[in-house]
């Protein structure tokens, strides 16, 4: 197996440099076109940076100290991650979430945290997006079906925005829950073929699941602000779970004491479980998941326990029978 | 256009998906994940041209255009053909050779094994279809060549089996291939089933009747 160290990457690699000069120019006209609406709308307040919202906008003051869990792998380029996805409310097939991307708007958004808090509390995303010092946290991504990523995001631990709502002793698990709007997630429309899982997608975590630092909220890639396609404009990103783990688009996290439901899960609960930890020992029933093919790579790699998170993980399911808590 | 010339046409036309697939290859426009795309378009195509090919006869049937026929070997070759492509992807490119994990996919997963099925019925039907082979195996040429129809069997499940949730996709080819199948009963049987119908309706629902049996005056025979 190759791994390439960080000094055999040349930036050059990382994003195709027509990509990235033709996203520098989306931004300037992106940006002069949101301080001319900013400007138009408040008069006052015109003045003050606004938060940027629109997708491929530069994000600023990221921490640029690399995390202690960053992976070092070579990264997928930023056309491949966001036009090879699985989010089914903008389609089925891999590229239609990007084409269908215009229809997902961002602003206004909040998310609301209800439940087992004591201080229950609807965030704007504006908010949500000062809440903690945004980090570039570069990880694996598995998906079920067997490719894999890697993925620069930005974003700050989920265990910042827990702990300003002050869960109580009954909260075990927290269930998040992706927004409901055919209008803008076309794909929750109804069909006379019926859906292709149940809306809104839902999704769940342990606690300690939900407080590790390696689960963070994702507001951002590549440095920019996140496109639709990829969960704008807040998802959850949990490594080492498979991909349906890291729901997107998010408005709604809700504390409880019993496992929360999750849409997978219902849909075919002897294929996805709960935990859905990668683990190459434990097939899918239709497919092996002893290996997976890294996006941009001819070979099958191994697929790693955890996705390779192993040793920040494993202890969390100490003692558990991963076979039948999958 | 004649048909010495309608020939090659659908011949070239049969051949436009594989160009496109060239194409895209060509200009790099198969996508994050080529492999995947490869497979999911050869093995489309190659269902699209199984089903077309079990189409031919009842088209033929309707219109009473009896030269349809000429194409069906045709059609029901370029269905293997794309097979190949389909299954030479899964063997070269997505597992690379390694025989022990495809052996590994056929037996255990079921979807692999049903389009696994689908290929190795294909390939004694096209062997077998040769202008010579065909008069020499006679009656049994049609008893062997009715294994299309658990081959296209096959592969609509191969493809159901494999979609994660979304099953509309194969749900069409699914219904295509059971009006196909649909007909060919309705055919086989209808001979039976319509004069069944046509004694049970003559003896109840005949104008005669209704007036003798009082529901109908005779004037209202005429306005039915």
């Amino acid at each position: 197996m190759l791994i390439k160290k960080p000094q055999d990457i040349k930036s050059s690699e990382i994003t195709p440099k027509e990509l990235y000069l033709n996203r520098r120019q989306f931004i300037a006209s992106a940006s002069a076109a949101a301080i001319g609406a900013g400007a138009a709308m408040a008069g006052i307040d015109f003045l003050a940076s606004p938060t940027p919202a629109t997708a491929g906008e530069k994000l600023k003051n990221l921490k640029k100290a690399p995390s202690a869990f960053d992976t070092t792998e070579k990264m997928n380029s930023l056309k491949d991650i966001t036009n090879y996805n699985n989010f089914y409310e903008l389609g089925v097939e891999k590229e239609q979430p990007a084409q269908n991307a215009k229809y997902l708007t961002t602003r206004p958004w909040t998310v609301a945290v209800e439940g087992e808090v004591k201080k229950p509390k609807t965030f704007d995303i504006d908010d949500i997006m000062k809440l903690s010092p945004l980090e570039e946290r570069t990880y694996r991504l598995r998906c079920v079906e067997a490719w894999s990523m890697v993925i620069p995001w930005v974003g700050f631990p989920l265990s910042a925005l827990i702990n300003q709502v002050e869960p109580t002793n009954n909260a075990k698990f927290v269930q998040f829950v992706t927004l409901h709007d055919p209008k803008r997630l076309p794909g929750q429309k109804p069909s006379i073929f019926g859906n292709a899982l149940e809306w809104p997608y839902v999704e769940g975590l342990r606690m300690d699941e939900a407080m590790h630092p390696l689960t963070i909220l994702s507001v951002g890639l590549y440095g920019e602000v996140l496109p639709a396609q990829n969960g704008a404009p807040v998802r959850l990103v949990v490594p080492w779970k498979y991909g349906f783990k890291s729901i997107k688009s998010i408005v709604k996290l809700r504390f409880m004491e019993k496992q929360p439901t999750t849409a997978w899960n219902t849909m075919q609960p002897q294929e996805y479980g709960f935990y859905s930890n990668v683990n190459p020992e434990v097939d899918h029933p239709r497919w092996t998941q002893a290996t997976e093919r890294r996006i941009g790579e001819f070979l099958r790699r191994k697929t790693l326990m955890f996705n390779g998170y192993g040793e920040h993980v494993a202890s969390l399911y100490k003692g558990m029978d991963l076979k039948k808590f999958y | 256009m004649t048909l010495p010339l309608l020939k090659p046409a659908v011949f070239a036309v049969c051949l436009i998906p594989l160009s496109q697939l060239a194409y895209r290859a060509y200009s790099e426009d198969l996508g994050a994940n080529p492999i995947d795309t490869i497979t999911r378009f050869t093995g489309s195509w190659s269902l699209i041209f199984l089903l077309t090919s079990l189409a031919v006869t009842p088209l033929r049937r309707i219109s009473k255009w009896n030269e349809l026929i000429k194409f069906r070997r045709m059609l029901g070759l370029f269905a293997f053909f794309y097979a190949l492509l389909h299954f030479s992807t899964f063997v070269g490119l997505d597992h690379f050779f390694n025989f022990q994990a495809i052996g590994k996919d056929i037996l255990k997963r079921p979807y692999v094994t049903a389009g696994f099925t689908a290929f190795v019925i294909m390939i004694p039907l096209a062997l077998t279809s040769s202008a010579a082979v065909i008069r020499r195996l006679g009656k049994r040429w049609q008893q062997l060549h009715r294994l299309v129809y658990v081959a296209a069997f096959a592969g609509v499940i191969h493809f159901y089996w494999l979609v994660k949730s979304d099953i509309r996709r194969p749900a069409q080819y699914g219904a295509v291939l059971a009006v196909l199948l649909g007909y060919r009963l309705v055919v086989k049987w209808s001979p039976t089933i319509v004069a069944r119908l046509t004694t049970k309706a003559s003896a109840v629902r005949s104008p005669q009747n209704l007036v003798q049996s009082g529901t109908l005056t005779t004037k209202e025979t005429k306005i039915t």
